[in-house]
């Protein structure tokens, strides 16, 4: 085994591009979340936005438009779901796994015939001086554009629950349904928003998994990572900044894993494969036992009767 | 506009009638979605639901072939039920069935090559306490450090999948088997082979274990206070406890029964029609029982019907492979679609449709 | 201005079963402190959400300053002068004073300013408050504040207050009506719903009496007597419960400085609480709602447990016996909240029997149940309490309030308890209803029960209690025999006008 092998450097930069797609996805179940809404197809979201955005990279070959068919594919399938919880009352739980299961067989029937086919590469942004620093530089500031994006939107969607209206809004929504409905605001015109709104970050967050991160199509390629994307959120207890957190710390997981096994260490592969999701749930519970902060109303059914 | 009236009761007339409903949207849908892909979609939908029993050539392989696939769906999803009507979410069933079968199969080839009849129950009871140890993993953190059990369970998929792969490239290996990977066949172990009653039937030990099962969680759900205190729970948590429902107790019991059935159902699966434990000998059973529990209203006899004719959708859906040369794939899509159907029609069992003019709301 | 500032014409609203209004008709003249007086289920709620925009008539209209008056949603109520004070609080309890006021406002300043604002408008009305707390950290009565406050800063022409006054002690409704005549003096209009008489005799001008969704009169309140008030919104004599006078026997429950932890997070924990009942007596509980008294029947009931010696029962030790083993031994609850806690609403009443009736009535053997003796239970609960339904086999939340509660308490009255307590046992019931439980009450004490009743109906409490206590932040007061208490007195032991200013207002 050859530890040396091992560059912090480029680990960082690494672990920024294996973060990103669980990152999106994250920022997304967040805003849905906090409208009170538990969304479990995360990871059909994610899947059905890595064959869109892979299909429409590959027909278009510009990778800018396979982006936003993810986006909208995503938010299509979330919608699905908005509305059967919101107008049809039904449980989000299972309304969520459905998503999943219905996300995981339509992509793999979407994707039958981009089977081994190479998406076209997205060109990396070199942001000027800051990329010219010794050591950093060339780590931080040399990524593709989504990576700098899903960073801006963290902070969009801060400023959006702390400081706007809207945001305010949102949160009295997944707070208190009932007096939110009292007030007159459109409890359900609110969270079909978020949902839809979740629905394109997770189709995003596919995207960059099949058009940059991996880069190709396979079925079921999410592996995970949406429910990882789940387990972020509590773990940031619903605070747009420890997605971040919470998302580096396990694309760096990830990226340590992948390397230790390329260094050969002496433990079998299959044992370091499941060390992320080990990892994941070793972090939900040493989170979840300190914190209450969870929406008051997440998850549960609204149905105006006046 | 439409709008939704509460029901005073539930309606026993809607709650038994929207799984019918909800499946011949399915197929007027899949018929739609196989008509995009270029089939026939009446073809189709006969080749998925008719041909397997009713077809002169094929009927006579396919029919065994339903108890085959129906006997793990509904003894995972018969425990899984259990859970879903408490409110308690084990949906990494997928994980408690490969670690069952795993575990059972490691007894089962620990005393290979003996003839003892004692062999096949020990594999039993090993499967059914892998699957259960591997669900009490959430049940415990939930218990004890209110760590959301829906995550955990999933992702205790993943880390099973990661040990069968494990297991089956090390561990439990064929010494014999030239270096493929893959465990000895269970077909030349007959002490512990799981195999058919009767000729010709498909029916094996799975099978009756999933009807036992189905009989069991019936009386305990209409009769025993346990499962009058799984009802309560599910509905009101707040008038469970007022009733002296203790949740954790509860919550240990939902997850460990619906684990050492996943675990058995693995068990019987590795041991009979899979033969071996291999890298992917578990095939998404885990999963489509949670489709095939909804679809039986979480009902045991509900489940019974559901999981055959989830089993048809399996074995049709091969069948339209083979004719037609329909994407596996689409009847993946197409029992999702099943759900989502079933999810929306839920709807009237609740609530009346009345048409009326727009309000506030 | 000339004419009415508000005409309700006519107004009729059906819902599925029950028409709430009845071409109802009125009037509010700007200034005037007008009472909507009825019973629980009267219409008097509908009829509000009509004029804040929240559901709209089938027929008739309104007219409002001389226009026709039709909100669609409470933005548009909101933006002509129309402002609402909630019965159960539309307030965010995540969110800070000044977030929750600016979510009921059309038009919010910057927060910075409207922090100010919100200092500057409760100082003058005697309402202090500070913008930056969570509102899950307040007081029932400091929140019923936020809301107002949330009113006032839109300058309201009218203003609504749905029975404001069950939150707050006689000493903080004494300064809220202060603070409303002033309003009233400055020129807004106030429609004041209450069922409760003297506050209406001493504080409006006008009134409009509801029955079963029908006006069946108009009145000066002042000019009449609270039994004929009473007798108009009932609309029959009064059955009032008698009490025959009993002998008082041995301790049956002792709490000893119990303090448990509430299990909700912005619930109040109980300190200290000690607390002694005999056979026969019946200990009246008030308070504000959210000091506590949830939590003190969880305690009671078993749902949450104390240190062992903290709940004595006829001797024994049990504070850290769950529900079921109190129920054994002779302790049975009823909790206040109906659908949902006390009974399970999907089920069916025989399955509600079972709920809690399994262990003393004997309806398992061997862990299976015995659904005939849980039916024949239902039934004997039905007949015995005179409960409106079809049968058992109908689920709870079919019945209206009235006749799930009488269910509810007459499961724990069949049980023959030793000690029982209730909480809220007549919230939002009929008068007549609420007469039959409160008798079943009375009759259980004068078998030999002891009944501690948590409420938060003063008039309730002194009816049938021998001695009267009152939770304040999680303390219990040390009870004092009913007989002879001052409205004063009782105000005092619930904590006063708590930090409120009386100086500040200038009525």
């Amino acid at each position: 085994m050859d530890l040396s092998a091992i560059n912090p450097l480029i680990l960082v930069a690494s672990l920024m591009v294996a973060a990103t797609p669980i990152l999106l996805a994250a920022i997304g179940e967040l805003v849905v979340e906090k409208a009170g809404i538990l969304n479990l197809g995360v990871e059909g979201m994610m899947i059905t936005g890595a064959i869109c955005g892979f299909a429409i990279a590959v027909e278009t070959g510009s990778p800018f438009w396979g982006f936003i068919a993810a986006a909208v594919g995503g938010a299509l399938l979330s919608l699905v779901f908005a509305f059967l919880t919101q107008y049809l009352l039904s449980n989000q739980v299972a309304t969520g796994l459905a998503l999943t299961l219905f996300g995981l067989g339509l992509s793999s029937l979407l994707g039958q015939k981009y089977m081994g086919v190479k998406p076209p590469s997205t060109s990396k942004l070199d942001i000027p001086f800051l990329s010219d620093i010794p050591g950093i530089g060339r780590v931080l500031f040399q990524h593709d554009p989504m990576v700098y994006f899903s960073i801006a939107l963290i902070a969009a969607v801060w400023l959006m629950l702390k400081y706007s209206r809207i945001g305010l809004v949102l949160r009295a929504v997944g707070e208190n349904h009932d007096a939110a409905h009292a007030l007159g605001y459109k409890v359900v015109r609110i969270r079909i928003g978020a949902i839809a709104f979740g629905g394109a970050c997770a189709g995003l967050g596919g995207a960059y998994l099949s058009l940059i991160r991996v880069p190709q199509w396979t079925e079921g390629m999410t592996a995970g990572a949406g429910w990882i994307a789940l387990a972020i959120v509590v773990f940031a207890s619903w605070r747009p900044w420890r997605i971040l957190m919470g998302a580096y710390l396990f694309g760096g997981v990830t990226v340590l894993q992948l390397n230790l096994q390329a260094a050969g260490l002496a433990i079998p592969v299959e044992y370091l494969s499941m060390s992320p999701y080990l990892i994941t749930i070793i972090v939900l519970v040493i989170i979840n036992r300190s914190t209450q902060s969870a929406p008051a109303e997440l998850g549960q059914v609204f149905h105006a009767s006046h | 506009m439409l709008r939704l009236e509460k029901r005073p009761s539930p309606s026993k007339m809607w709650t038994a009638l929207t799984p019918i409903l909800a499946v011949i949207l399915t197929m007027i849908a899949g018929g739609v979605l196989f008509w995009i892909l270029g089939k026939d979609p009446v073809e189709a939908i006969r080749t998925i639901f008719w041909d397997p029993l009713f077809h002169e050539d094929f009927a006579a392989y396919s029919r065994p072939q339903l108890l085959v696939k129906a006997g793990p769906l509904i003894l995972i999803a018969v425990g899984l039920s259990l859970g879903f009507r408490a409110g308690i979410w084990n949906i990494g069933a997928e994980g408690q069935y490969i670690i069952g079968a795993i575990c059972g199969a490691a007894v089962g080839l620990a005393f290979y090559p003996s003839e003892s009849f004692l062999i096949f129950p020990a594999m039993v009871i090993a499967g059914a306490l892998g699957g259960w140890a591997w669900a009490m993993i959430p049940g415990i953190l939930r218990t004890r450090f209110n760590t959301n059990e829906i995550l955990v369970s999933l992702l205790l998929v993943y880390v099973a999948e990661q040990l069968l792969a494990s297991m089956s490239l090390g561990l439990l290996r064929n010494p014999e088997g030239r270096g493929f990977p893959g465990s000895r066949n269970f077909r030349d172990f007959p002490a512990a082979h799981n195999g058919e009653i009767f000729a010709n039937t498909g029916m094996h030990w799975g099978v009756v274990a999933a009807f036992i099962a189905v009989i069991f969680v019936y009386i305990l759900l209409s009769r025993h206070i346990l499962g009058f205190q799984i009802r309560v729970a599910g509905q009101s948590p707040k008038a469970a406890r007022f009733a002296g429902v203790n949740p954790n107790r509860l919550i240990l019991f939902c997850l460990g029964t619906s684990g050492a059935l996943a675990g058995l159902a693995g068990l019987f699966e590795v041991s009979g029609p899979a033969g071996q434990i291999s890298i992917d000998f578990n095939s998404g059973y885990g999963f489509t029982a949670i489709i095939v529990a909804f679809l039986g209203r979480l009902n045991p006899i509900g489940i019974l019907l559901a999981g055959l004719l989830m089993a048809l959708t399996y074995i049709g859906g091969e069948l339209a492979q083979l004719m037609l040369g329909l994407p596996s794939a689409a009847i993946q899509a197409f029992q999702g679609m099943l759900l989502f159907f079933l999810l929306a029609v839920d709807v009237l069992s609740n609530y009346r449709i009345k048409f009326s003019r727009s309000e506030g709301a | 201005m000339d004419g009415p500032l508000l005409a309700v014409n006519g107004v009729t609203k059906a819902y599925p079963g029950v028409v709430a209004n009845d071409t109802v008709t009125f009037t509010v003249d700007p200034g005037e402190v007008h009472a909507l007086l009825g019973e629980n289920g009267a219409g008097k709620s509908t009829l509000v959400k009509m004029i804040y925009g929240l559901v709209r008539p089938d027929s008739g209209g309104m007219v409002w300053k001389g226009e026709a008056f039709e909100p669609a949603t409470p933005h548009a109520a909101r933006k002509s002068g129309v402002a609402m004070v909630f019965q159960h609080f539309s307030l965010f309890e995540a969110l800070n004073v000044a977030e929750n006021v600016a979510l009921g406002m059309e038009n919010p300043p910057p927060m910075r300013q409207l922090s100010a604002r919100i200092r500057d408008v409760s100082e003058a009305y005697g309402l202090p408050l500070d913008p930056d707390r969570l509102v899950g950290d307040l007081s029932a009565g400091e929140r019923q504040r936020v809301e107002i406050i949330r009113c006032l800063l839109q300058d309201p022409k009218l203003l609504i207050m749905d029975e404001p006054t069950s939150v707050l002690t006689p000493q903080e409704v004494e300064i809220l009506f202060k603070t409303l005549r002033k309003l009233s003096a400055e020129g807004t209009a106030i429609l004041y719903i209450s069922h409760k008489l003297e506050e209406i005799r001493s504080l409006c001008t006008g009134a409009t009496i509801l029955r079963l969704g029908k006006v069946v009169g108009n009145c000066d309140p002042r000019e009449k007597t609270a039994r004929e008030l009473a007798e108009l919104m009932v609309g029959e004599t009064l059955h009032i419960p008698s009490r025959e006078p009993g002998t008082l026997g041995d301790t049956l429950l002792e709490l000893t400085n119990l303090s448990v932890k509430s299990a909700n997070p912005f619930g109040t924990s109980l300190k200290d609480v000690c607390l002694n009942i005999r056979a026969g007596e019946i200990v009246g509980i008030g308070g504000v709602a959210g000091n506590g008294q949830d939590e003190l029947l969880a305690a009671l009931s078993g749902e949450s447990i104390a240190p062992a010696g903290a709940v004595k029962l006829q001797g024994q030790e049990i504070g850290m016996l769950g529900p079921n083993q109190r129920r054994a031994l002779g302790l049975l609850a009823a909790p206040e909240e109906r659908l949902g806690h006390s009974a399970a609403p999907d089920m069916s009443l025989t399955e509600n029997a079972a709920l809690t009736g399994t262990v003393r009535e004997g309806l398992s053997k061997n862990g299976f149940l015995d659904w005939g003796k849980a039916r024949n239970f239902a039934e004997s609960i039905i007949q015995g309490f005179d409960v409106r339904t079809p049968g058992p086999d109908n689920a709870a939340r079919s019945l209206s309030g009235g006749n799930l509660q009488k269910f509810v308490i007459g499961r724990e009255v069949l049980q023959r308890p030793d000690v029982l307590v209730v909480n809220q046992p007549t919230w939002g019931v009929d008068a007549s209803a609420a007469a039959a439980i409160r008798q079943s009450l009375l009759d259980l004490a004068a078998k030999g029960a002891a009944i501690i009743c948590i409420s938060q109906d003063l008039d309730e409490l002194m009816e049938i209690s021998d001695r009267f206590a009152a939770l304040n932040e999680g303390r219990l007061t040390e009870p004092r025999p009913a007989k002879g208490l001052t409205v004063d007195e009782i105000g005092l032991m619930m904590g006063g006008a708590h930090d409120m200013e009386v100086s500040h207002v200038e009525a």
